[in-house]
């Protein structure tokens, strides 16, 4: 007992400390990352004058891997929440015998709510992770410490083409993940209520306003920045070989995912009331 | 070698002054001073841990040292601008130990990147300067490959392209011959040597394989726990009565001598000085 209640504080102590440490390191990261944006504005406003411009080739290549080559999955998985908002819309609405009305439903919820966070969701998986794995394997294998050796800022070279074709990408993905999500509920509303699609998209646009659509837009603009800046950070930050690697890609996507469920209902709420 | 030549007449292209670097807490550099000059071959030796890989970081300005001076090329490091620097690192290659292609590109690609990022040239003149400098290292025809598809010796000799392609003043090799056979570590040892017969660039080359060592250096340093050894030729090396360096020089591990009291404080956690002392 007494060998026990010696080791109790020196326990707690420690179990502080270590949430000290994490609290500190978490403080730092975050403190990097505004750092990396705010390095990101400086290069591509002063790149050109200091001759070291950002490149739009390595622009078009980012958005080609980040947007174009995501299609597919993204229309998949929006077509099928779309369905999926059909199928509960319609089963919850029949309690009040008004299941003609679940295209409001539909809408809403997929415009603000739903294409912007499956895209982000969907985007933090492929593409941040993808980049905290390229930035991570870069720095393991000194590559960047040979851009930094050759004069090409890595930051300028690296970060803010990601950031860029982020920033332009993943709105225009989710407007598509919208469309489709949409589309995908309109589909089985006239497979079930024979509501026509046209009547339904009719329906639909009288209801949405451009309110709606800035409110999901607005947000795919804050989780592009959130999706690129955890994953650079965390790329930035790998020590200790492939097995690091693969820690910090796991880490951004968790990350990643979490940071855009807490921005969304953030930006619900504060939208919203 | 054209040892006696640069000692006489060679001006100085780094200049390093009581460097003093650290770790975190942990002190890795103490008062390290060394030159190299114009056209010489520098070679960083000595044992591991005993710093040569962190003073190679430092000559190539990746880091800042905590004190002492670094000149390089006439640009004092501590008061460079970023423009400074810039201007600088042009005139600077670095073939590191790994190669670090990058290995999205090819072949190339990676040795035509510091001249699409620092030049105006138009690309047809940039790919004939790729095809000269694969010329020089034996890989000519090999610019269409991927890293990944060349074997270790290649990749540095690649790296070796890619370093010398804006024709630098200095180039810093890094472990060069690490991980090579004999027969691959020798041709990269004649590379070396043709790169500073034929371009009249300063060579500093980090290495602790012996044989290298006594083939390549115009001078040799050799590191110690931090601080420099000794600074002299080839035949000074082998001549120095310092039994440390008759040690590394003939491969014989020393002897380590106990402090039982320091084991048992640092077992128990205790006793922990803090002295500022190189620690590694």
């Amino acid at each position: 007992m007494d060998t026990r209640s010696k080791s109790t504080p020196s326990a707690l102590s420690r179990w502080i400390e270590s949430i000290g440490r994490k609290s500190a390191a978490a403080v730092e990261e975050i403190g990097v990352g505004a750092m990396m944006v705010g390095e990101s504005v400086y290069w591509l406003v002063a790149g050109s004058r200091k001759k070291q411009p950002v490149r739009l080739g390595s622009i078009a290549q980012q958005m080609m891997e980040i947007g174009i080559q995501a299609i597919p999955i993204v229309a998949l998985m929006a077509g099928t929440i779309g369905i999926m908002l059909a199928i509960q819309g319609i089963h919850t609405l029949k309690l009040f015998g008004a299941e003609s009305r679940v295209a409001v439903g539909i809408a809403f919820s997929m415009v603000r709510e739903f294409g912007p966070l499956i895209t982000g969701i969907l985007v933090a998986g492929r593409s941040g992770s993808a980049l905290a794995a390229r930035l991570g394997t870069m720095k393991i294998n000194q590559e960047i410490d040979a851009l930094k050796v050759m004069g090409v800022n890595p930051v300028r070279y690296l970060v803010v083409p990601a950031l860029i074709a982020m920033l332009i990408m993943l709105p225009c993905l989710t407007f598509f993940s919208m469309a489709v999500g949409l589309l995908g509920g309109g589909l089985y509303i006239g497979f079930d209520l024979g509501i026509s699609l046209a009547a339904y998209t009719d329906q639909v646009l009288t209801i949405l306003s451009m309110d709606d659509l800035m409110h999901g837009l607005g947000k795919s603009v804050l989780f592009a920045v959130l999706i690129a800046v955890i994953g650079v950070v965390n790329g930035a930050s790998v020590a200790g070989g492939a097995e690091g690697v693969g820690k910090v890609t796991t880490r951004a996507v968790v990350q990643s995912i979490s940071a855009i469920v807490v921005t969304d209902m953030i930006f619900a709420f504060a939208v919203t009331r | 070698m054209s040892t006696n030549t640069a000692e006489a007449v060679a001006p100085n292209v780094i200049e390093v002054r009581d460097l003093v670097t650290h770790y975190g807490t942990r002190k890795i550099l103490n008062g390290v001073s060394m030159d190299v000059r114009q056209g010489e071959i520098m070679v960083i030796m000595g044992g591991s841990g005993s710093g040569k890989s962190t003073l190679l970081r430092y000559l190539m300005a990746l880091e800042r040292h905590t004190s002492g001076s670094m000149n390089i090329l006439g640009t004092d490091i501590d008061s460079a601008s970023a423009d400074d620097m810039q201007t600088l690192r042009k005139k600077m290659g670095v073939a590191f130990q790994s190669g670090a292609l990058f290995s999205s590109m090819t072949v190339g690609e990676n040795i035509m990147l510091p001249l699409f990022e620092h030049t105006d040239l138009d690309r047809r003149t940039m790919e004939i300067m790729v095809r000269m400098k694969l010329e020089v290292v034996d890989l000519a025809g090999f610019e269409g490959l991927m890293p990944s598809e060349l074997s270790g010796g290649m990749i540095k000799r690649a790296a070796f392209a890619r370093a010398i392609v804006m024709d630098p003043r200095i180039l810093f090799c890094d472990e060069p011959s690490a991980g090579l056979d004999p027969v691959v570590a020798s041709a990269l040892d004649d590379l070396i040597l043709r790169m500073r017969d034929a371009m009249g660039m300063s060579i500093v080359v980090v290495t602790h394989e012996l044989e290298s060592v006594f083939k390549i250096a115009d001078r040799v340093t050799v590191l110690d726990r931090g601080e420099t050894l000794f600074i002299g030729t080839v035949p000074e090396l082998r001549a120095h009565p310092s039994a440390r360096i008759q040690n590394l020089i003939n491969r014989v591990p020393e002897e380590e001598v106990v402090d039982i009291d320091a084991y048992l404080a640092r077992l128990t956690g205790e006793g922990v000085t803090g002295d500022g002392g190189v620690d590694l």
